[in-house]
């Protein structure tokens, strides 16, 4: 019973957590944003317009909730519900500090993978559903780029845990005492970063967007509280895909003198800055040189990262 | 692939950089005179409208906002009977200041002309005339042009003869 | 045809012209100023030069001038060589040296030739600092402006003005660059067809003051292809609107009517439709006071009087009515409860004009046919009055001697200068019988002055000398026997003779002696008939006549009577719709107030603000032509099509549209009119005569490629500004469900027409990128001054369909007797005051003369009548004074007024007395102060 109800806590607590800190993302992001760009960006609510999120949240949901005519309804509302379910759904995986998390499975990788290969059809559907031929393509470019990057992505996680031995994220930390993940599995770590970016959706990998090309892509018909979904499902998948880094890579909730969850805290965040200076930095490619990049570059690479890690696991014993 | 790491160190570097824009409101921006803002319609140094209705301006108005009507005085002088700009269809994109063939119609700096209510932005001639000349402080179209209304006589100009006297004899 | 290569391309061209026709003629741009269509070449510009190469070897060739090079096979020649291109670029830099900087404010700027030549031939800034020639201007009257500084001496107009239409008081002074054209002093320009300067001059120098009162650029104005509705010839117009206001009327190139040329009534009569007291909502009159309706309303306040068993309706439609109006009044009241609006004596020659036209003894020709003509004699009509386009035409009918003289010595026609001095003073024989003097008398071989009964006395006379069959004329003076034998021999040795009469002069004697001299032509011609040409009042004169003519014929005076007869004798309640007809214009002010005051219910639908508006219990207001889709008659039987220039909206319908609303649901007759093309369809299953236009109910509906063709120009401005201080959201444009054209500028443009040739009769206005003026008309023909490609507005019908007309020959008329001591009142009619809605024109009513009665010298003398006094003139009960003027050249026994004095309305031909009242002693410069 006493179980449960701490189960129940964590999960309300870690759902709470996760949508604020989304929120806040979406403004600070913006603000970063801006001191990269030599503006200012929102700073009008609130102090530092930190109050902006809520401004924002405030007026999305009192936009109308339109649901186009001419679209296939259920399917059009329940798209971007599965993206938010999916990626919250991911979270209970992630072991914030040694006593923290929702759950602790030992295929927990696999379950990671398993969610956010699930979270593509939120944005395949959300295009279909449209029945908008800029939504159509949208859609069907999310489709072509998740099934590409899922399969790197996968790939490159092989090597963390051929290192830990263990599908379990908390071992494949405590697997990280001595020496992070990083720095011999540097090239997985890349592929890892480049995959996830591709997976959220966020520039240089926003295709299935692209305002300029397609006018929003998917989500071209969205608005109001749905198009809200999409954006926080996509901030989720920001902070996910860093504290999976941070978790896989370097070295979770381990370092010296402050408390462990401080610790996972501070990485993640670091992440994130790295995934916002990359939109602020990199152009769009084209699509074309964008799968060139994955299927001729990326899987190769992450498949000689898979050998090599393999031949000296059997080298070293 | 080190292009794009310089790239993002570029980026990254922009952290400690002093800020371009200003806050707005608060701080009011430095625009040029040639911005292209709220347009309005000047006079001539001699303090009697500029513009001549010469249509010029609505017929190369992208977005057709500007209408207007001709009428003359008792000397001939060409002015327009009304003059409307619909400011809520205005791109400001400043056609119609370059096709002004007399100065008259000129964009400012001032862009701050929201309304609550679309009709409002419909400014008349009233709305639109100023009492200076703007940008151009000398020019004065019915000194240069050849039509006699009242503010040069026939041949009065800088760049004209006397009228030609038909009943002179002389070759 | 000729071969010729222009810039390596070869073309075969039609012999006989010039290069700058061929060049024009294949589409290609070759600019020019100096050459019109019409007026010829006389290569004083420069500006039409090409080069023209000896052979293929040639590499220099030689500059020659487009016009006045006749086309040659085998020419090579370059219009882009790079000599020609300097050489037309330096002639234009020339002309503009003194040009003055002032397109802004010149009604020509967006239409102007010189812009379009300037910008073709490539001159963009002025390299000239001297000083530049200036010019004072003239006063030229309400019509014309004139703005010297902005000649480039090109001498279109006065090439136009004194050698084309025949004025006199416009000229070219001074010498070299000091060229002026104007006048001697200050004051109107004379001539009836000053208006064309404003399309011959290709700058600014003479502009449309009408239109600069109001001025909206070509662009912006929009236009569709309209009929001239000021009389009877039906010339094409091309009026332009802009903001609901009808601005200005434009000629509308239509080779078989008014070619390139309107007369000054027909341009500048339009205000009317913008009349200020134009009646524009339905309104209610009862007891002197005047509620107004909405239209439906007043559609079901007409459906209630309509329904009313206790009332009989009867009708009365009108010759300034379109067909479809006249029809539909017809048919609600029922042709016999149907009357004309024509007096007794207008009906009577109407009928006896249509019973010549039927007759077959000559043909019906057009304006273009009539210009051809070599021996002219104009019986009663004066046409520069009645029918002006028409006197424009005579006049190059006597003019065209010269040509045929330079062909005999081998100088092509487009030869002005050459062709006039080939043709010195001479001219083809013209003769006109009227009461008084015309403007045509300066070209005519002689002028004989009578009362129309001593004209048709002549008339007989002349057909007895070409056919001794034909009865002889007793009791002739002998001057008057010489003249009949030498008219008779100038029509006999003619090969196109032409007979003109008409309507005005009032007399069915007259109209038969016509026809008895072309019957008597006709028996002696072997080829060709003699032509005819008859012009009536109004511009549907001829469509009401032939909706009116199988038997029942009842006329205004028919009207009258039924109605004043049916309340005296207590019969049946009588009310009356009148369409578009102002009764008080065709009868006594007593008789019309008689008939109002007999009547029991009035209904009035008209669009001008007339006497009888003013009488109706209910008006409804009309379409003026500017908003009416419909088919109107000209004068030799063409059916031509008019269509709305703009939208008038709920209020302002066509008078079919007001009779089909109210009656659609209680007269099944009126179910044919729910739309235009089915009110046209009845008018030609109503009158077999008719039924040829059958082809204008497709053009009308024409459409190219499923789009509508567009009224305005494509740069039309002002679109979502115009309506903004009414509201900022913009509304549906109207939709024009009546025809293939749209309102505003969505829609197929001109040049696709061009390109495609097809459609160009249905052109709303001349238009071309690049050609922005009246010139650009030559982009839509196939030849220069040939008709317009695809299909027409208009077609000609044919009246009579007997291959042998028999003749019957009449008896000449008896020799009138005068009444000692009075005179004959005759009224004659006049170009700026007759037509009644070109009176309601304020540049029409200043240039209308002052009303004066005219007297010959002898009666004046035995009346002891001097010049300039003032008289007075006692009619049957009433009396008006009026300041005389003595004439030598009218008819003697007569008193001559004008026909607009409403005191003498219904009241022609009657003996009066004229007593002098002494010195006039105000000197009157208004038309209504003219009559104390």
């Amino acid at each position: 019973m006493f179980d449960v109800i701490v189960t129940l806590i964590n999960i309300v607590f870690t759902i709470l957590i996760l949508m604020v800190l989304a929120a806040v993302l979406v403004w600070a992001e913006r603000r970063i944003l801006g001191i990269w760009q030599d503006r200012l960006g929102p700073n009008r609510v609130g102090p530092g317009g930190i109050l902006q999120a809520a401004a924002d949240m405030i007026k999305i949901f009192f936009k109308e909730d339109w649901i186009p005519p001419f679209a296939e309804k259920f399917v059009f509302v329940f798209a971007p519900c599965v993206v938010v379910i999916t990626m919250l759904g991911a979270f209970a995986i992630v072991p914030f500090s040694p006593g923290t998390g929702v759950v602790d499975l030992n295929v927990g990788v696999l379950f990671f993978l398993a969610m956010s290969a699930l979270a593509g059809y939120s944005t395949i559907l959300a295009g279909w559903s449209s029945n908008n031929k800029y939504a159509l393509l949208g859609g069907m470019r999310s489709a072509a780029q998740m099934i590409s990057y899922d399969v790197f992505m996968g790939l490159s996680l092989m090597g963390v845990v051929m290192l830990a031995g263990s599908f379990n994220l908390r071992e494949i930390v405590e697997s990280q005492s001595d020496m992070w993940n990083i720095f011999p599995q540097f090239i997985g770590f890349c592929i890892f970063m480049v995959a996830g970016v591709a997976e959220s959706h966020r520039l240089p990998f926003d295709l299935p967007e692209a305002e300029h090309e397609i006018i929003a892509g998917f989500h071209t018909e969205y608005s109001g509280m749905k198009f809200g979904l999409f954006f926080v499902g996509e901030y989720l998948g920001v902070l996910l895909i860093s504290a999976l880094a941070v978790v896989l890579f370097l070295g979770g909730w381990m370092g010296p003198l402050l408390p462990p969850f401080i610790w996972f805290c501070l990485k993640t965040l670091v992440v994130v800055l790295f995934i916002i200076l990359l939109r602020a930095a990199i152009p769009r490619p084209r699509f074309d040189q964008l799968m060139a990049f994955g299927w001729k570059i990326c899987l190769p690479v992450a498949l000689l990262n898979l050998v090599i890690t393999g031949a000296v696991g059997l080298a070293i014993g | 692939m080190l292009t794009q790491l310089n790239t993002l160190w570029q980026v990254l570097k922009h952290t400690t950089t002093k800020i371009d824009t200003v806050e707005y409101p608060d701080e009011m921006p430095y625009l040029a005179p040639r911005y292209r803002g709220r347009i309005v319609l000047t006079r001539d140094p001699d303090g009697e409208e500029r513009c001549v209705a010469c249509n010029l301006c609505a017929a190369v108005c992208p977005v057709d906002c500007i209408a207007l009507q001709k009428t003359q005085d008792d000397n001939g002088r060409w002015q327009a009977e009304f003059f409307r700009i619909n400011f809520s269809r205005c791109i400001f994109c400043g056609l119609c200041e370059e096709a002004c063939p007399t100065y008259a119609i000129q964009l400012t700096p001032d862009f701050e002309i929201c309304e609550y209510e679309r009709p409002n932005l419909v400014y008349e001639k009233e709305h639109l005339l100023i009492s200076g000349t703007g940008k151009y402080p000398d020019y004065n179209f019915y000194r240069e042009a050849g039509k006699d209304v009242g503010v040069k006589g026939k041949g009065a100009g800088d760049h004209e003869k006397e009228p030609v006297d038909i009943k002179s004899l002389l070759p | 045809m000729a071969k010729i290569t222009i810039d390596g391309q070869t073309y075969e061209v039609e012999d006989g012209q010039n290069l700058l026709q061929a060049c024009l003629s294949l589409g290609l741009d070759l600019p020019y100023f100096c050459w019109h269509p019409a007026l010829g070449s006389v290569g004083a510009c420069r500006q039409c030069a090409l080069i023209q190469y000896q052979d293929e070897n040639d590499q220099r060739g030689r500059l020659i001038m487009g016009c006045m090079t006749p086309v040659g096979d085998g020419q090579i020649l370059s219009i882009d060589a790079e000599n020609a291109v300097n050489f037309r670029a330096g002639i234009i830099e020339a002309l503009m040296t003194n040009h003055p900087h002032d397109c802004p404010v010149c009604e020509e700027g967006g239409e102007c030739h010189l812009q379009d030549m300037t910008v073709m031939s490539g001159h963009h800034s002025r390299r000239y600092q001297g000083l530049k020639r200036t010019f004072s201007n003239q006063d030229l009257g309400p019509f014309i402006g004139h703005e010297m500084n902005r000649c480039i001496t090109c001498y279109r107009c006065v090439r136009y003005y004194r050698d084309y239409a025949g004025g006199t008081d416009l000229h070219a002074m001074a010498s070299r660059n000091r060229t002026y054209f104007g006048r001697f002093e200050e004051g109107p320009l004379e001539s009836e067809f000053s208006g064309n300067l404003v399309e011959v001059c290709p700058t600014g120098v003479f502009t449309d003051k009408t239109l600069s009162q109001d001025y909206s650029r070509k662009w912006d104005l929009q236009c569709a292809p309209s009929v001239c509705v000021h009389c009877s010839l039906g010339c094409n117009t091309s009026p332009g609107e802009r903001y609901g206001r009808l601005k200005r009327i434009q000629n509308r190139f239509n080779s078989d009517v008014n070619g390139y040329f309107l007369c000054d009534r027909g341009r500048f009569g339009y205000d009317f439709v913008n009349h200020p007291q134009r009646p524009r909502t339905p309104l209610q009159q009862q007891d002197g006071e005047q509620s107004s309706l909405t239209s439906e309303q007043a559609i079901n306040q007409l459906k209630q009087k309509l329904k009313d068993p206790e009332i009989c309706w009867i009708g009365i439609g009108s010759p300034r009515a379109t067909l479809e109006s006249n029809l539909a009044l017809q048919r609600l009241v029922g042709s016999d409860h149907f009357f004309s609006g024509l007096s007794h004596q207008q009906e009577q020659v109407h009928q006896a004009l249509l019973k010549l036209q039927r007759s077959g003894h000559g043909q019906l020709l057009s304006m273009q046919e009539a210009e051809e003509a070599d021996a002219i004699v104009i019986l009663g009509e004066d046409i520069s009055q009645t029918a002006p386009r028409l006197a424009l035409s005579v006049r190059q009918a006597v003019r065209s001697i010269g040509r045929s003289k330079a062909q005999a010595i081998g100088v092509p026609p487009w030869q002005d200068q050459a062709v006039q001095i080939a043709n010195q003073e001479a001219g083809h024989p013209l003769y006109t019988l009227g009461t008084q003097p015309c403007r045509l008398q300066p070209i005519c071989k002689q002028h004989f002055p009578a009362t129309t009964s001593e004209q048709a006395r002549l008339a007989f006379a002349i057909a007895h000398q070409i056919d001794n069959k034909a009865p002889a004329v007793s009791g002739l003076t002998k001057a008057q026997q010489q003249l009949a034998e030498e008219i008779a021999a100038d029509l006999t040795n003619a090969s196109r003779p032409l007979l003109i009469t008409g309507a005005g002069h009032g007399s069915t004697d007259l109209v038969q002696a016509t026809e008895q001299i072309l019957a008597a032509l006709s028996r002696r011609s072997k080829g060709e008939q003699p032509g005819l040409v008859v012009s009536f009042d109004e511009c549907n004169s001829l469509g009401l006549t032939l909706l009116n003519h199988r038997g029942q014929e009842n006329c205004l005076d028919d009207a009258f009577d039924i109605v004043h007869q049916s309340h005296d004798q207590g019969g049946k309640q009588i009310g009356v719709i009148i369409v578009e007809n102002d009764l008080y214009q065709r009868a006594s002010k007593a008789t019309v107030d008689q008939f109002f005051n007999d009547l029991s219910d009035s209904v009035v639908i008209d669009y001008l603000p007339s006497d009888t508006l003013a009488k109706a219990n209910l008006i409804l207001p009309a379409a003026s032509f500017a908003e009416t889709q419909g088919v109107l008659i000209n004068n030799e039987a063409r059916g031509q099509m008019l269509f709305p220039v703009y939208a008038a909206g709920d209020n302002i319908q066509m008078s079919w549209q007001w009779l089909h609303a109210s009656a659609a649901d209680i007269n099944d007759a009126m179910a044919d009119f729910s739309n235009q093309a089915q009110a046209l369809r009845a008018c030609l299953e109503t009158e077999p005569l008719l039924g040829a236009l059958e082809p204008l109910l497709e053009v009308s509906q024409l459409q190219h490629q499923g789009l509508k063709l567009a009224r305005m120009l494509p740069r039309a401005s002002g679109r979502t500004a115009m309506r903004a201080h009414i509201s900022v959201h913009e509304p549906k444009q109207p939709v024009d469900e009546q025809s293939g054209l749209a309102y505003t500028m969505e829609g197929v443009p001109y040049t696709a027409m061009a390109a495609e040739h097809s459609g160009g009769g249905m052109m709303p206005a001349s238009w071309y990128p690049g050609w922005n003026s009246n010139q650009s008309i030559h982009k839509f023909q196939q030849e220069i001054g040939d008709n317009i490609e695809g299909p027409v507005t208009g077609i000609k019908l044919s009246l009579h369909s007997l291959p042998d007309p028999s003749i019957e020959w009449s008896e000449p008329t008896k020799k009138a007797r005068a009444k000692a001591d009075h005179l004959l009142l005759i009224s004659h009619p006049q170009i700026f005051g007759s037509d009644e809605l070109s009176a309601l024109s304020t540049a029409i009513a200043e240039r209308t003369p002052v009303a004066t009665a005219s007297l010959h010298p002898d009666d004046a003398k035995a009346m002891q009548i001097s010049d300039n006094d003032l008289v007075q003139i006692h009619l049957q009960d009433q009396h008006i004074q009026l300041p005389v003027t003595i004439n030598p050249q009218q008819a003697k026994r007569v008193v001559l007024v004008p026909d607009y004095l409403d005191e003498i309305r219904g009241l022609e031909n009657i003996w009066v007395t004229v007593r002098s009242l002494g010195p006039n002693p105000v000197i009157t410069s208004d038309r209504r102060a003219g009559h104390v």
